[in-house]
């Protein structure tokens, strides 16, 4: 099934028949996928599609129902398998930051290299500031993360993930709690780490990012991987009609097909008529 | 003026602002009648000569006030130890994995906070009577320290596991991710962050130790063990005059008046933080 379009390298992430369920809620319905090194691979596709789910499977945040997840040659899924050394090597971005709100941001950055990688102080922060230096935020390292911005926190958590020099790095809509003024700069920090070879794994909902940066998309719906190629062919040519139908309303999310336009200006008249007949005096609530 | 949106009714009623402001006059004219009443009719000499006899009072802060004082500070000090060291325990338990860890935190728990605090001293107190030869180390502060400690334990114990669970999954999450065992993400992560968040619910577990530490006379202490209820209440009744009883109690909020404005303090910065 993995019909890479672009064979970088060896395979970082094979992922192969992977099923989740929560409870009778089948969420992911056998997926299979590479990852290759070097390569940026995003995650597209609507809500509840099961995106997240396929992303925290991968580093074992969530346990899979049956599947086979090789990391580095590693079965991740057998009970054998030193876990702790496989997510040393994996970083993770989460959609909420999740940083850690009694440590500055130099101490977010080294509290696992010391306690984990068992670096000396000294090493570690010097680590921190290169990383933190790299995306921008190197006269924060004495700040606390409640006294930075959404976009800062989401930064200084890339900071934090890079700091144990992981071979793949693993995010979850890194930019879907931000203001969207916010979402450029760490964006950009994402480019950035693509240019310079890093293998990715995205979810995203940011499509100019995915077809700018990525080197293959993957469009999921319903728990099962949809279509699966460049950028240009996915998101700019799809042959699926369910990728077709939610690139139309990602892309352009003010149109509406005219049936639907027609029936909602409709429902509209009809609600405020009757709102209308039912209370004809002043409809102010004296209260406010 | 008010008749426009509201299609009054003809009999003139109090609009609602009006009947709060009177119903607030009422409550003052109240309390101050209760007060003037009370001022007159009151015996302040006799209220003076029983609850506030100066020589008493004196007598009260020289003869041992100090030593009793410093026993209830210790006791209750010890006791908070033991029993934020024993609670920790318990809670980690409460949140284990194993099932019987669970059980049997569990049971200790519902036990301690079951029993009044006075039961868990009295059978303390009978301890060495019932198991020959025990010896509890550093008498008299060991025997205090071990019935006070696990009956705050218990107490304590819940306090911390609501804490730990205050946390947000997605530390448990994070720390994992960056490899850390289970056993570092909760000392490095969980814990400090729990900590941060009972705070103030814990220095209330202080102030309920300290009250609950006048319990431990049922233990049977020698003079030099007294703490501040014990002997308060000796001097009152050899006395038989409640001053000592009064400063005894005074000192007690010495203690603990601190410690709640601290907890109020926290409390409304932990409000502002969020």
């Amino acid at each position: 099934m993995s019909s890479s379009a672009t064979h970088r390298g060896a395979a970082v992430v094979e992922v192969t028949d992977l099923h989740k369920s929560f409870g009778s809620n089948h969420v992911l319905r056998g997926l299979d996928a590479t990852i290759r090194q070097g390569e940026v691979v995003c995650v597209i596709g609507p809500s509840g599609s099961g995106k997240s789910t396929f992303l925290r499977c991968i580093n074992l945040l969530e346990q899979p129902t049956s599947g086979s997840i090789k990391v580095g040659g590693e079965e991740v899924t057998d009970p054998d398998c030193d876990i702790d050394a496989i997510r040393r090597n994996m970083g993770m971005v989460f959609q909420q930051f999740n940083l850690f709100p009694h440590l500055s941001v130099l101490d977010n950055c080294t509290v696992a290299q010391t306690t984990v990688l068992k670096r000396g102080k000294e090493e570690a922060e010097t680590k921190a500031r290169d990383n933190l230096e790299k995306v921008g935020l190197s006269d924060k390292a004495d700040a606390y993360p409640a006294q930075l911005s959404g976009g800062q926190q989401q930064r200084v958590a890339i900071a934090r993930a890079l700091s144990m020099d992981p071979k793949l790095m693993l995010f979850d809509e890194p930019t879907s709690a931000l203001d969207p003024e916010l979402v450029g700069d760490v964006l950009s920090v994402m480019r950035r780490l693509a240019t310079e070879g890093m293998t990715m794994f995205v979810v995203t909902h940011e499509m100019a990012f995915a077809r700018e940066v990525a080197d293959r998309v993957i469009f999921m719906d319903g728990g099962s991987i949809v279509e699966e190629g460049v950028p240009s062919q996915v998101i700019g040519s799809p042959t699926e009609e369910r990728t077709r139908v939610f690139l139309q309303r990602v892309l352009d999310p003010t149109h509406v097909d005219p049936g639907a336009e027609d029936e909602a200006h409709a429902e509209r008249h009809r609600a405020a008529a009757a709102a209308a007949g039912s209370t004809p005096g002043v409809p102010l609530d004296p209260q406010r | 003026m008010s008749t426009a949106i509201t299609d009054a009714p003809a009999k003139k009623k109090l609009s609602p602002r009006r009947r709060a402001q009177r119903i607030r006059w009422t409550q003052y004219a109240l309390l101050v009648a209760f007060v003037i009443a009370f001022a007159l009719g009151a015996d302040w000499g006799q209220i003076q000569s029983v609850f506030f006899r100066s020589d008493l009072v004196k007598a009260t802060l020289t003869e041992g006030l100090p030593n009793a004082f410093k026993n209830t500070l210790v006791y209750t000090a010890g006791a908070f130890v033991l029993g934020l060291l024993l609670g920790t325990v318990l809670a980690l338990m409460r949140l284990s994995s194993v099932g019987p860890y669970r059980w049997i935190s569990t049971a200790w728990i519902e036990f301690f906070r079951g029993l009044p605090a006075i039961v868990v001293f009295i059978a303390f107190s009978l301890l060495p009577l019932a198991f020959e030869g025990l010896v509890i180390p550093y008498d008299p502060y060991g025997t205090v320290w071990v019935a006070l400690g696990l009956v705050a334990s218990a107490y304590m114990a819940e306090t911390i596991r609501a804490g730990i669970q205050a946390v947000p999954p997605g530390q448990i999450e994070a720390a994992r991710s960056l490899g850390m065992p289970a056993g570092v993400a909760t000392r490095k992560i969980i814990l400090p962050q729990a900590f941060r968040i009972i705070t103030p619910p814990l220095t209330n577990e202080v102030i309920l130790l300290v009250k609950d530490s006048s319990l431990v006379y049922v233990l049977g202490l020698s003079a030099a063990g007294y703490e501040l209820t014990k002997y308060g209440r000796d001097l009152a009744s050899s006395n038989a005059n409640l001053t000592p009883l009064v400063v005894a109690g005074f000192c007690y909020l010495v203690i603990t008046l601190p410690l709640s404005y601290v907890v109020r303090r926290m409390e409304a910065r932990q409000k502002k933080e969020r």
